[in-house]
């Protein structure tokens, strides 16, 4: 403790003081103050460019999502829509083909109906032709028949007969 | 990296070259005085160790058994009822007398006595001299030592502060090997120390002492023979700012906690038996941190210069092929190592200088501190 008092030098502790004193108050105002406040800016910085980065990403995400959502929302539009028009379509052959077959059927009634009227009036005229050609023919015959009288005889004769028999 | 391995190499040029001034000196020395080499060098190590008032960067002597030294005279500044200023090569090392204004000052063992025309000097029993020591506040080898690390570092952190603003907020050269001690000191010692909230205030503090120590440090092991950390004057001065400022910022509940330690956990008349003896051992613990601050980096520092001064004398009183080798192989270890403890005490000094700040500045809610004491 005495060797470390006799040692101990006034006037150095004196300048070390004052000296010291002096390096801290200027190192403070010109080195420390600019370095920190500079290393604290750039570490803001740092961190609002991270910060924006991670804001951007989710943002960006965010735009993916929307996008995949519209994607899919288009791709269901374009299904029901696929459906539909399919739907629609086979309505519409259903339909025409129904109505074909109505038509047709109509047709063929009125075609079967006319068939059956035109049958009618052959058949009639056909009736008539053979009636007339009949009663030419029986008109020959009976000419042909009677030219003599003695045919003329025997044909009443039968029928007289045939009269009498029934 | 190429930053500490350029330091790595100076470091080692100049530990050699010292070890060469010292040789030659502490030879010649012995061999014109005649006296016991062992003396000769334990003197020279306890010369060393002291502050002087010249820059001598080494001496030898002469066939004729003159003394020369080579080095700078530094200025003398007395208070001896009025101020004298002379400089150091009037002392001519102590060989003679520095006569100012008709006054006879005599530089003996470092400290400077005024004696009568015919440098008389007067011992007390105790071979101590009783002569008056006029108020010395000479320009010594270690302010000059605190000036130069001074202007260093005022030159190396104005110019780091100054490339953060040329380059857009990113050091350049030198300011890349510091910023990451600064950031060290800023991110681990003064904000877990500290706090968040105040470190702010403290840092200025915190970084010039680091760097004011470590550079000291490193100083302490060129050849130049200087030995200012392991100054006491140095550490005291040290030790009382660091003891300042704790105290001066210190908050409400830092002072609560000297005067009043046990604070609601006790009834008032329940303390004063404690308090009789816990108080004193608080308010005793206030200056008994600093005391450890200045004297852990004076003895450090100190034993340091000791050990790595001694085992370089070995090589000169082996004077073998074997011993010598051997003490210059452990010395360069010694001196590595010293290279080391010079950052290790920087950094402890100024990571308990921000622990006793952190202590002075701590605001705390007591109720969840008995909480925190209960969970332990």
């Amino acid at each position: 403790m005495e060797k470390l008092l006799e040692e101990f030098s006034v006037g150095l502790f004196f300048w070390q003081t004052l000296l010291f004193g002096l390096l801290l108050f200027l190192l403070w105002k010109f080195a420390w103050k600019p370095i920190l406040n500079a290393i604290n800016d750039r570490e803001e910085g740092i961190k609002n460019a991270l910060d924006a980065a991670e804001d951007a990403k989710r943002e960006m995400q965010n735009v993916t999502a929307d996008s995949e959502k519209l994607l899919k929302e288009a791709r269901a539009e374009r299904e029901t829509m696929l459906k539909e028009a399919r739907e629609i379509k086979d309505k519409i052959v259903a339909d025409a083909k129904e109505q074909a077959q109505v038509e047709g059927d109509k047709m063929i009634k009125q075609a079967q109906a006319t068939i059956e009227s035109e049958k009618k009036a052959a058949v009639a005229d056909i009736k008539a032709q053979v009636a007339n050609l009949s009663i030419d023919i029986a008109e020959k015959v009976i000419k042909d028949e009677l030219s003599d009288k003695k045919k003329q005889e025997k044909l009443v004769q039968d029928m007289l007969g045939d009269i009498e028999l029934n | 990296m190429r930053n500490t391995h350029l330091t790595r190499f100076f470091l080692v040029v100049a530990l050699i070259l010292g070890q060469f001034t010292f040789a030659s000196e502490a030879k010649e020395e012995g061999e014109g005085h005649g006296k016991d080499l062992k003396t000769e060098i334990k003197e020279y190590i306890t010369h060393h160790l002291l502050d002087s008032h010249d820059f001598s960067l080494f001496s030898y002597t002469k066939e004729n058994g003159e003394h020369k030294y080579v080095g700078i005279p530094l200025p003398v500044i007395l208070w001896d009822n009025g101020l004298k200023v002379f400089s150091s090569s009037k002392f001519h090392h102590g060989e003679t007398l520095a006569e100012v204004d008709g006054n006879h000052y005599k530089l003996y063992h470092g400290k400077i006595y005024k004696t009568d025309a015919e440098g008389t000097i007067n011992y007390d029993d105790e071979h101590h001299a009783t002569n008056i020591k006029p108020l010395d506040f000479s320009i010594t080898k270690n302010v000059v030592m605190i000036i130069v690390t001074g202007l260093l570092m005022l030159w190396l952190f104005t110019s780091l502060a100054k490339s953060y603003t040329k380059n857009n907020g990113i050091p350049t050269g030198a300011g890349r090997f510091f910023e990451p001690i600064v950031l060290y000191i800023r991110d681990d010692i003064a904000r877990p120390n500290i706090g968040e909230k105040r470190y702010k205030k403290y840092m200025p503090f915190l970084l010039t002492i680091f760097f004011f120590i470590w550079f000291l440090n490193i100083f302490g092991l060129t050849p130049l023979g200087i030995n200012v950390t392991g100054n006491i004057a140095i550490t005291v001065s040290l030790a009382i700012m660091t003891f300042l400022i704790t105290n001066f910022t210190g908050t409400k509940d830092y002072w609560m906690h000297q005067f009043d330690p046990l604070g609601k956990s006790l009834p008032w008349y329940g303390k004063i038996p404690l308090y009789i003896i816990l108080v004193p051992i608080e308010l005793l613990g206030l200056i008994i941190k600093p005391f450890s601050l200045l004297i852990r980096l004076y003895a450090n520092m100190q034993a340091g210069h000791i050990v790595l001064m001694s085992l370089i004398g070995l090589m000169f009183i082996f004077k073998s092929w074997l011993g010598s080798p051997l003490s210059f192989g452990l010395a360069f270890a010694i001196s590595l190592i010293e290279v080391l403890v010079a950052l290790l005490q920087a950094y402890i000094f100024t990571m308990l200088s921000a622990l006793y700040f952190g202590f002075a500045s701590e605001e705390h809610e007591h109720d969840h501190e008995h909480e925190a004491e209960v969970a332990h």
